[in-house]
């Protein structure tokens, strides 16, 4: 199929999560990405778990693949003068996006900084993102997504009051970013179809993050109260959390944002009585006896399996969600139903699955496709989109500059 | 940068990020909300704990960006008004649950013949679609149905959300990505289309490695509290308690553990808290996590003894300086103070409820090509009325007759 982005160039410098992700959008709907990588240095999430059939390797990460369908894989030796004469070629001659997380700094070592480029290529549309910003004393401070949470604020309100915070999953933050960035960059390129253009747009991790906090950060500004982490607890809403159900470490969802679903919670559970009972008549009075309240709920969980506690509150109108595993995922009829899970054949890893999008187009489909070897086109995209000779491609070689 | 396209904003408390994120990058949106007031503004906290509409700080957080009508699309005279500004605008926003627009005569497939270059961009938990479509949602069962909960918490209690909402502001987010690229689409075909967005799906892609350890290994991985699981029923901690709050400090492995342990066992020495058995130990030849129990014991005991007598940011400037990857895990009240947030000018000034100033975070991207749009505070409750129906052609008159019909 012909992608949307068909035409669009994107010289791709991204590593480890935020940046892949963002550009996989644009190789998802038909843009030529070129992924750089380095045989010295592959991007380290090539080494992060889980690998095809347990065997470590480059080309085996489960985690590596899912953010990189689609590229081209290239290899250059950063560290080899001519390797930076090349990607200066591509970044100039042959983008149209150029694509990094590093930290500050490290593309304008390599001689290519969006001033240097801009000059040669003026059109160009420059994304560097970052964990905190260009400029600013922590500008250069070296660290991973994970660490973002603890610093944004998302860990503080994430755990329960009488312990010590607990992180989301993961590198939360890493993931909430790349659809700002692909918002942010499509506008960059609509704009430069207008001017002629480009731009850089410097991303920081950090402040994106912040957005996903704001009415806490206003709470605190406004009303000075700090604010915590409160389990499930919501200050709106009860019954408001996760409810054990029968079996190992099953739980559901469960959240009353009225007294009508409260009432229906009480009916649904052969405890109308509870309707007239003045600790739950409101919202203030649940809050107030809301340990009581978990008690009761939690009784009629128990015997019941998750997935028939969901589908029982649900039928009456009552907010109700699984507390799905990674399998339940894959079993989810919802998730099935959007295809969100798409597998994928490799040389080899065999068949990997991979994520979709979450929004569905209604006239275009993404073409999800399989992620690059280590390197695996560098010669293609040497010779044929930037057009080098096979003489000049042979010494880069050679010199070991393609490593 | 999108100065030149007009968003129509339905979007209630489920969908409201998605025009902040179009209005950050310079839209014009256009905020429909009932006469009453939109669902959104009646999401605490509040300004000064003073519950009204005008006050929600909610609203003031994510409706910024925006000017703001109100319109019944529910009256016949207030549909035919949405359709008029449909027919001159580039992207319709809505959070609607399924088929509501539609029996309104406002979906898809009516604003399409309207203006077939209207971008249609639907936010629901689950999509339009599927067994789900119907289901309800809040952000705590969006969080448990996309797969976060379950990852998220201590062992011994149950999983748990973020206390502040984030399932509905990540479909938001991704409601975007996908108006841009129906937007790309457009400049190619001419033709607008539906963006139909899951919530859910947004949820679930926040998992990092963690759904690839179900398919590939058959590995459900559980969640571990203030730890980080590194094989074998190990945990190594990755939240440690300290004077004044918490940091997060988690031993990498490889060459950078190595590093960093070094310049931590170091730093320990200096401050009188010097651990034979850590300073005596080369982290860099173990990988994450895979050092002898007794040595990673010793880590446990030694730095937590060691950050417990100092301060949090007494511990973040000092690993700042010697490279130490440890952070301050900060509270609203430590990012507003932020060294780096306050020197970048992150946080800005905008009017609040009662025409004071009030702190808000600012912008989530930069541009070398200038402020991507002026910062607007969010709208009142029908601000923008006059100035936007005028424009559509409509007397003062009309606005009138609309105002005693309840329509705006």
């Amino acid at each position: 199929m012909t992608g949307i982005f068909e035409g669009i160039n994107v010289l791709d410098f991204c590593w480890v999560a935020v940046g892949p992700m963002t550009t996989r959008y644009f190789s998802d709907f038909g843009a030529t990405v070129v992924r750089v990588e380095s045989q010295n240095r592959p991007d380290v999430i090539r080494s992060g778990l889980p690998f095809a059939d347990g065997r470590a390797g480059v080309n085996r990460s489960g985690y590596w693949v899912n953010y990189n369908g689609g590229k081209l894989g290239l290899t250059l030796n950063m560290a080899h003068p001519d390797a930076r004469q090349v990607a200066f070629e591509l970044a100039t001659g042959w983008a149209d996006v150029v694509a990094e997380n590093f930290t500050p700094g490290t593309l304008e070592k390599w001689g290519l900084g969006y001033e240097e480029v801009a000059k040669a290529n003026p059109g160009v549309v420059m994304f560097s993102a970052s964990m905190m910003g260009r400029g600013g004393p922590y500008a250069s401070q070296p660290g991973f997504g994970p660490v973002l949470t603890a610093i944004s604020g998302h860990t503080h309100f994430t755990g329960w009051p009488d312990r010590i915070p607990v992180s989301p999953y993961g590198a939360y933050t890493d993931f909430v970013i790349p659809h700002l960035a692909v918002a942010a960059i499509i506008g960059a390129l609509d704009q430069r179809r207008e001017t002629g253009q480009g731009q850089h747009l410097d991303l920081s991790q950090l402040e994106a993050s912040l957005q996903f906090l704001a009415p806490a950060i206003l709470d605190y500004t406004v009303n000075g109260r700090v604010g915590g982490r409160d389990g499930n607890r919501d200050p709106a809403m009860a019954p408001h959390g996760a409810y054990p159900c029968a079996g190992n470490e099953r739980w559901c969802a469960i959240a009353c944002a009225t007294d009508e679903q409260w009432a229906s919670l009480a009916a649904l559970m052969g405890q109308a009585d509870l309707i007239g009972d003045q600790r739950f008549a409101s919202l203030r009075a649940r809050k107030s006896n809301e340990d009581a309240l978990d008690q009761i709920v939690g009784a009629w969980t128990v015997r019941r399996k998750a997935q028939e506690v969901m589908a029982l509150c649900q039928n009456e109108g009552i907010p109700a969600g699984v507390v799905e595993t990674c399998e339940d995922l894959f079993a989810d009829p919802q998730l099935r139903e959007r295809d969100h899970f798409a597998i994928i054949a490799h040389p080899e890893m065999g068949n990997y699955s991979t994520e979709a999008n979450c929004f569905r187009l209604s006239e275009t489909r993404p073409d999800y496709r399989r992620a690059p070897l280590l390197g695996e086109h560098t010669e293609y995209v040497l010779r044929q989109l930037l057009g080098m000779s096979q003489e000049r491609f042979d010494a880069l070689a050679g010199d070991r500059a393609l490593d | 940068m999108l100065s030149r396209y007009r968003v129509i904003d339905l979007a209630d408390d489920r969908g409201i990020f998605c025009g902040r994120v179009l209005g950050d990058l310079g839209a014009d949106v256009v905020k429909v909300e009932p006469p009453s007031g939109d669902p959104a503004r009646r999401f605490g906290p509040f300004f000064n704990d003073d519950p009204g509409p005008e006050n929600s700080l909610f609203w003031q957080a994510y409706a910024t960006s925006r000017r703001g009508v109100t319109l019944d699309i529910e009256q016949a005279a207030g549909r035919d008004l949405l359709l008029r500004l449909a027919r001159s605008a580039d992207f319709l926003v809505e959070s609607f649950r399924p088929g509501f627009l539609d029996s309104l005569g406002l979906g898809y497939e009516d604003l399409r013949i309207v203006n077939p270059h209207l971008i249609y961009v639907s936010i629901t938990p689950f999509g339009q679609d599927g067994p789900y479509r119907d289901y309800v949602a809040t952000d705590l069962t969006g969080n448990a149905l996309g797969g976060f909960m379950y990852l998220t918490g201590d062992a011994d209690r149950p999983p748990v959300r973020v206390s502040i909402p984030q399932f509905w502001s990540l479909g938001g987010a991704a409601a975007a990505a996908g108006a841009m690229i129906a937007l790309h689409q457009r400049t190619l075909t001419g033709r607008g289309q539906h963006v139909d967005v899951s919530c859910q799906q947004a949820m679930a892609r926040t998992l990092a490695h963690a759904p690839q350890f179900w398919f590939m290994e058959g590995t459900v991985l559980e969640r571990s509290g203030p730890f980080r699981a590194v094989g074998g029923g190990r945990k190594m901690r990755v939240n440690w308690e300290c004077a004044d709050g918490y940091v997060n400090f988690l031993q990498p492995g490889g060459k950078t553990g190595g590093g960093t342990m070094k310049a931590l066992c170091h730093w320990m020495e200096e401050e009188g808290f010097g651990e034979p058995l850590l300073s005596g130990t080369d982290f860099g030849e173990f990988g994450f996590g895979q050092m002898p129990d007794d040595i990673l014991e010793a880590m446990h005991q030694g730095l937590g003894r060691f950050f417990l007598a100092r301060t949090k940011r007494y511990l973040a400037e000092g690993a700042l300086e010697r490279r130490i990857l440890l952070y301050p895990v900060n509270d609203p009240a430590d990012v507003l103070e932020y060294p780096q947030l306050v020197a970048r000018g992150f946080f800005r000034e905008m009017e609040a409820p009662d025409g004071s100033a009030m702190k808000v975070p600012g912008p989530w991207i930069r541009s070398s090509a200038g402020p991507l749009a002026t910062a607007r505070r969010a709208p009142r409750i029908g601000e923008h009325n006059d100035e936007v129906y005028v424009a559509l052609g409509l007397t003062l008159e009309d606005l009138k007759g609309l105002r005693h019909g309840g329509v705006i």
